[in-house]
């Protein structure tokens, strides 16, 4: 059966760098695929070319299994797939609703007149957070003014209202404390109840875990293999993800410096 | 964890509940208005021998000199908002006077149509700064500062050409002068108050609903305060740009129109010198010199403020060289309350 959003044999090159090499992805309405890499592994190439940013030098696109060409971010958000990135798309200087309907703003018209709803826009935002479980204090209040994961959250919901059927999370928990990424991987959960499908793109083993449902893991531009949650535990993960050898020189290597001191 | 959580997400136990008057003093435009309000009773004081707050004569004075500042602050105001800067915006206004000039007395164009061209002009040279800064990527500050000189210098050298003289003169022998002076430059029918304080107020409210009520003032504040972001979602960064540059080369032809029309001739070296106090105005009207933010209410008391200091220093017979002056502390000091007050929206709320 064909996938919602499926990505067969990409690869990129910059130059002479081969920035992703043979990665194939899929996810479906109501799952939560992570991609697990360390700095480097080639996450944010993966996800422009997912959302139309850049284009794959090799391989395709797929939605609903038709084969989709995306030129530009537009064409993704049109196909349904919508992505938060690290930086958010949101104007810290500008109140949570009018970043919440920014590029989409719902229009009053009288005569040749036109203009922003504003009330209808706060209405929506006040109802759509507070769908999700998220309380804000004023729709008013400069994002600016909200914590890290207050963003993360308003900008999820936006994308789920705007009907998202494929949502992108790009390193959506790496810059915030416990308490507060625990709040961001909780709108993931949510997101997925409602059926969408979510791509989470995460350098953090123990937020992927216990939220994702397929794991792809990236290394230098090259899959490591994906890994449906039941062919996995977390310590295995982890492992993958920090390059298992590795992770023991370093062991190792820490160890003696230990012994030394 | 030393304080019970609350099942829900933590309702903010750290929001101290907000008073009116706190919520006010986070507005970007109210320092402009408790700035023109003092100025307003400093000079009723200084200039008591004048009846500055009573007389409607001089209330006349000092709004024409504000319309003359605040009507192309307006847009100045919004561009400034949308992140970028137009030095030009003061020798506009000479080209576009000079231009109708020109069109009306060696043409013998009548008047209406000859206006009509010069808004065209207008709109092209914001046009081309827009498209200048979006496709060079070049600070607007530099780009706008050529096409200041390069128009000086052209309105310099054209004028003496065709004149000898430094002022293109006998505007009012053209055809269709006197139906368009009363529209854009007549007399209001007591105290002598201008036509043009109604564009003033006009083109101020126009502007505020823009910026306030419609997607594309989301998108003015969008351009300025994240370009990026705002292209992410979709935002037309460069389109909402370049309008603005062609909003504010439009509105000061209007303005180079309606010096034209109420002088009657048009200086080659007019409007040289008001593109600062345009940014003035903006700045004491709340907006950041880093754009994103910024009121154009705001913006039409910075121009009431700047109008009265103008008028004010005349009549409390002070020597007019302090107005500028009195301009570099009036800026100063917004500067600093814009930055108390930006900081206060942010963190204070």
């Amino acid at each position: 059966m064909a996938h919602l959003l499926d990505a067969e044999h990409i690869s990129k090159y910059y130059g002479n760098i081969v920035a992703l090499n043979d990665i194939s992805v899929h996810v479906d309405g109501g799952e939560v695929t992570c991609i697990l890499g360390d700095n480097g592994a080639g996450k944010s190439s993966l996800i422009k070319i997912l959302s139309g940013v850049h284009q794959s030098d090799q391989g395709r696109l797929l939605v609903d299994g038709e084969e989709v060409h995306f030129t530009s971010p537009r064409d993704a958000r049109a196909a349904g797939i919508a992505t938060v990135y690290q930086d958010l798309a949101m104007v810290p200087l500008m109140s949570i609703w009018r970043n919440f309907f920014l590029g989409a703003e719902p229009r009053k018209r009288f005569g040749p007149l036109q203009w922003f709803d504003a009330g209808k826009a706060k209405g929506i935002v006040r109802r759509e957070l507070s769908e999700m479980g998220i309380d804000i204090r004023d729709p008013d209040q400069a994002v600016g003014t909200l914590s890290g994961g207050e963003r993360q959250s308003v900008a999820i919901a936006r994308a789920v209202y705007f009907g998202a059927r494929v949502l992108i999370l790009d390193e959506p928990t790496s810059a915030l404390g416990v308490k507060q990424a625990g709040v961001v991987l909780k709108y993931i959960l949510q997101a997925r109840e409602r059926g969408v499908a979510v791509i989470f793109i995460t350098h953090n083993p123990h937020h992927a875990y216990p939220v994702g449902d397929r794991f792809v893991i990236l290394n230098r531009g090259q899959s490591l293999g994906t890994f449906e949650k039941s062919e996995i535990d977390r310590q295995e993960l982890v492992r993958l993800m920090a390059g298992g050898k590795e992770l023991a020189e370093l062991e190792h290597e820490l160890e003696a410096i230990k012994v030394e001191i | 964890m030393a304080e019970t959580v609350a099942p829900k997400v933590a309702p903010d136990e750290r929001l101290v509940s907000v008073g009116p008057l706190a919520r006010l003093l986070t507005r970007p435009d109210i320092g402009a208005f408790l700035g023109a309000v003092a100025v307003f009773f400093a000079f009723g004081y200084f200039a008591r021998s004048v009846n500055w707050i009573g007389d409607p004569g001089i209330a006349a004075g000092w709004t024409d000199q504000a319309a003359q500042y605040g009507i192309v602050a307006v847009p100045v105001a919004l561009l400034m908002i949308g992140g970028e800067f137009d030095l030009s915006a003061g020798v506009m206004i000479g080209s576009s006077g000079l231009l109708l000039g020109y069109l009306t007395t060696f043409q013998d164009m009548n008047v209406w149509p000859a206006m009509a061209l010069v808004l065209v002009f207008g709109l092209v040279i914001g046009f081309i700064n827009g498209l200048a800064v979006i496709k060079t990527k070049l600070p607007s500050f530099i780009v706008t500062l050529a096409t200041f000189f390069v128009l000086q210098g052209v309105n310099a050298a054209g004028t003496l050409k065709l004149t000898g003289q430094t002022a293109i003169q006998d505007i009012d022998t053209a055809s269709g002068f006197n139906s368009a002076r009363k529209i854009f430059a007549g007399d209001l029918t007591h105290y002598d108050f201008k036509v043009k304080v109604l564009w003033w107020i006009g083109i101020t409210l126009v502007g505020a609903w823009l910026l306030a009520k419609t997607r594309f003032g989301n998108w003015i504040y969008s351009a300025g305060g994240d370009p990026n972001a705002a292209r992410n979602v979709g935002v037309p960064v460069a389109r909402t740009k370049i309008t603005l540059f062609m909003m504010t080369s439009g509105v000061a032809s209007l303005m180079g129109i309606i010096e034209a029309l109420e002088l009657r001739s048009m200086q080659a070296k007019e409007g040289i010198g008001l593109e600062f106090i345009f940014i003035i105005c903006a700045v004491v009207g709340g907006c950041l010199l880093t754009g994103g933010f910024g009121s154009v209410i705001g913006t039409f008391f910075g121009a009431a403020m700047l109008g009265m200091v103008q008028l004010g220093i005349i009549d409390a017979q002070w020597d007019s060289n302090w107005t500028f002056t009195f301009q570099g502390g009036i800026l100063f000091a917004a500067v600093m309350l814009n930055t108390l007050i930006r900081s206060r929206a942010q963190k204070a709320r």
